[in-house]
């Protein structure tokens, strides 16, 4: 499936023979478990695998519990309570799948930043990086509709505020807002599409994701270095990588059941603390709670929104801040094109590494920013924070490839590999 | 909507109450109570929650329901573990409806306990998850990280909180509570000293069902009733928490082994390329 040159899979029996003829299958998977990867890859690179079991925790578990659960106004709210006191291991399918979303985006904010350091979205990586941002955008909708579904209080109000950003847009605004709730505001008609579509969304990421890996699978990997594998032929292949089994299938098991304790850690000892109080509270119109705030994963977000407090000519503060987080999310996109060093990996960048670790702690302040009451200092904060969001990917990365001298990179990921171990034989041959 | 109004405060749950809103707040006084419950080992107390829900039955019953707690939660062995037979007969106190005969008849174990709406005080099933009692430092919410969320620590700080204080407010008398936000709460203290007479016994006790022989009651002092009947309403709010905190030990035990026989799995595979021994 690659254009990177190893060796494939031969049918060697009748049967196999048979059916390789008729569906290559059996050639596929293996083809694909003996990917040519870059055998430098660092802990910053399993992220993938466990973003891919994330995936596939959230489906089992989502898919049981909608067994069980009613998307009715009235209903929905002791539905869950169903689940929690009488199905059978309910409350550990509600939250696993309720932990499973915040451990869902730990894992991609983390493999995001690893994309953003080491380069992973420069040529020739662009469409993976630009289907990376779709599966984020999907993540965040599902995770967005499905802590609709519960119905309470929060899910509620959460949902009112966030479709009413819709109504900043001029004209189309108002329609846009009663179309999407299926009515004149957040009710059954909301609730039940919300359902339908946090169904069909994770299906949608599926497909993504092997987009996503079918593209770096036709790139190949990126790794620390940046430096490209070599691919004159499988002999030189061969120096730069190890096959992706057994190599990195059980180092990123390995990590993948690190991350797991963290996971079990939450969902079995404090399973409410990246939750919010108010959500036990069923959802009343009537009643709004005193601090409306979405889950942590959405703040960073959130803050830059509310950090737009004033009219820009004819924009409207409230406009100014949809334009502004959607915006966000747009330049992160575009910053394949908007970094103009032609040095991949940030390890050889030594002024860009300043403002890396600054955006990721950039990331974070606008987190806390987005979780205070909108008062004091928190306004002026978020919207430094906002300034430096957009100034890191429209002014520090372009300029930043022309005025910056970077390092020397290593010649080949061969030598890089045998410079991190001193004792590797050259071209030590991966061993069975 | 984006314009809400956003208050730095506890979550009031109380917004429905009249005149909370209108109210001054103050800053709000939770206190930390050591629960039985509480940390990775933590279980309930038996007798705590009997007590409790003795607490729940006599004075808070009046007014606060509990409907998405069933009758036969109440012999859970996790739990209170009254006796079967006496959860049935308690459970006959209470008329619901049942749709197949289309009338009301006694309550049975499976069913759930009627919604107690009358005096338009909150349900109390899930109150105990719904307040937070801990917040902060400054925003980054570590106390809610090492001391839990607060819960019932809010419900006992609340039931302690009574100033003694009245105010009257458009003709509705509000009671001063240190832990309710705003200050002014519309409950009327529902304590007093010795107001519940504990059962001398733990349930079931004497007659098969085992309970604790050596069991006298404590006091029933306010501090002491406010602290079984939270107790008794995090059960009700989480009534699988200790099956829960049972199956984390057992996975993160397993997780852990796991994770060493994949540790060294790993560097054995990795150990040829790097030039190491196994």
């Amino acid at each position: 499936m690659g254009h990177i040159p190893q060796e494939h899979y031969e049918p060697k029996t009748g049967i196999e023979k048979w059916l390789h003829t008729r569906l290559p299958a059996v050639a596929m998977a293996i083809d694909f478990l003996n990917f040519p990867t870059p055998k430098n890859l660092n802990w910053m690179w399993i992220w993938g695998v466990v973003l891919t079991v994330c995936l596939v925790i959230q489906i089992a578990t989502g898919i049981v519990l909608a067994m069980h659960y009613t998307p009715h106004v009235d209903m929905a709210f002791a539905s869950v309570e169903h689940i929690m006191r009488d199905v059978n291991g309910g409350w550990l399918l509600r939250y696993v799948h309720s932990n499973g979303a915040s451990m869902f985006f730990v894992a991609v904010y983390a493999h995001i930043f690893r994309g953003l350091y080491y380069g992973s979205y420069k040529a020739p990586r662009e469409i993976t990086w630009i289907i990376g941002i779709l599966i984020y955008l999907a993540m965040m909708a599902t995770a967005f509709m499905g802590y609709v579904l519960p119905w309470g209080q929060m899910s509620f109000w959460g949902a009112t505020v966030i479709t009413n950003l819709f109504s900043a847009l001029p004209l189309v605004g108002q329609p846009i807002v009663e179309w999407l709730w299926g009515g004149f505001a957040v009710d059954n008609a909301t609730l039940n599409r919300f359902f339908s579509l946090h169904y069909l969304l994770p299906f949608v990421l599926v497909g993504l994701v092997a987009v996503h890996i079918w593209a770096f699978h036709t790139t190949g990997n990126n790794n620390p270095t940046g430096v490209d594998v070599r691919r004159k032929d499988l002999a030189t292949v061969k120096k730069d990588t190890v096959p992706f089994h057994p190599f990195y299938t059980i180092k990123d098991t390995y990590a993948l059941v690190v991350f797991l304790i963290l996971f079990a850690v939450f969902v079995f000892f404090m399973p409410n603390y990246l939750g919010h109080p108010d959500n036990y509270i069923e959802a009343n119109p009537l009643v709004t709670p005193a601090h409306i705030v979405p889950e942590w994963y959405f703040l960073p977000f959130y803050a830059i929104l509310r950090a737009i407090t004033f009219d820009i000519l004819f924009i409207s503060s409230k406009l100014g801040g949809v334009i502004a987080m959607f915006g966000s999310i747009v330049v992160l996109a575009l910053v394949p094109w908007l970094d103009t060093s032609r040095v991949r990996s940030g390890r050889y960048r030594p002024q860009f590494k300043w403002y890396f670790w600054l955006f990721v702690a950039n990331f974070f302040v606008l987190m806390w920013c987005g979780g205070q009451p909108a008062e004091g200092l928190v306004p002026t904060i978020s919207l430094i924070g906002t300034i430096y969001w957009f100034g890191y990917f429209l002014v520090i990365l372009p300029l930043l490839g022309i005025t910056e001298k970077p390092q020397a990179e290593p010649g080949t990921i061969e030598e890089a590999f045998a410079a991190e171990h001193p004792a590797a034989k050259p071209a030590a041959t991966p061993a069975e | 909507m984006l314009k809400m109004r956003i208050i730095p405060a506890l979550v009031a749950a109380s917004l429905a109450l009249p005149g909370a809103a209108l109210a001054a707040g103050g800053e709000t006084h939770i206190e930390d109570v050591a629960f039985s419950f509480e940390g990775p080992f933590g279980a309930f107390d038996p007798l705590q929650l009997q007590r409790g829900f003795q607490v729940f039955n006599e004075v808070c019953a009046a007014c606060h329901g509990l409907k998405y707690l069933s009758f036969r939660d109440l012999t859970s062995a996790t739990g209170p573990t009254f006796p079967e037979e006496q959860v049935k007969a308690f459970a006959e106190n209470y008329e619901v409806f049942d749709r197949e005969l289309d009338d009301t008849r006694p309550a049975r174990l499976s069913d759930r306990f009627p919604a107690n709406t009358a005096a338009g005080a909150p349900d109390l099933s899930l109150m105990a998850k719904a307040r937070a009692g801990f917040h902060g430092p400054f925003g980054l919410g570590l106390n809610q990280m090492l001391k839990g969320t607060g819960g019932p620590e809010y419900i006992y700080s609340l039931l302690t909180g009574y100033s003694g204080e009245e105010v009257e407010q458009a003709g509705t008398v509000l009671y001063e509570n240190h832990a309710f936000p705003g200050g002014l709460i519309s409950m009327v203290p529902p304590l007093s000293e010795g107001l519940v007479e504990y059962a001398a016994h733990a349930a079931g006790e004497g007659d098969g069902h085992g309970g604790d022989a050596g069991y006298t009651p404590p006091e029933a002092s306010v501090e002491q009733m406010a602290k079984d009947v939270s107790a008794f309403l995090m059960w009700a709010a989480e009534p699988k928490l200790v099956e829960r905190k049972e199956a984390g030990l057992r996975n993160i035990l397993m997780l852990i082994v796991l994770a060493v026989l994949l540790y060294y799995t790993n560097r054995r595979i990795w150990a040829p390329l790097k030039g190491k021994d196994h």
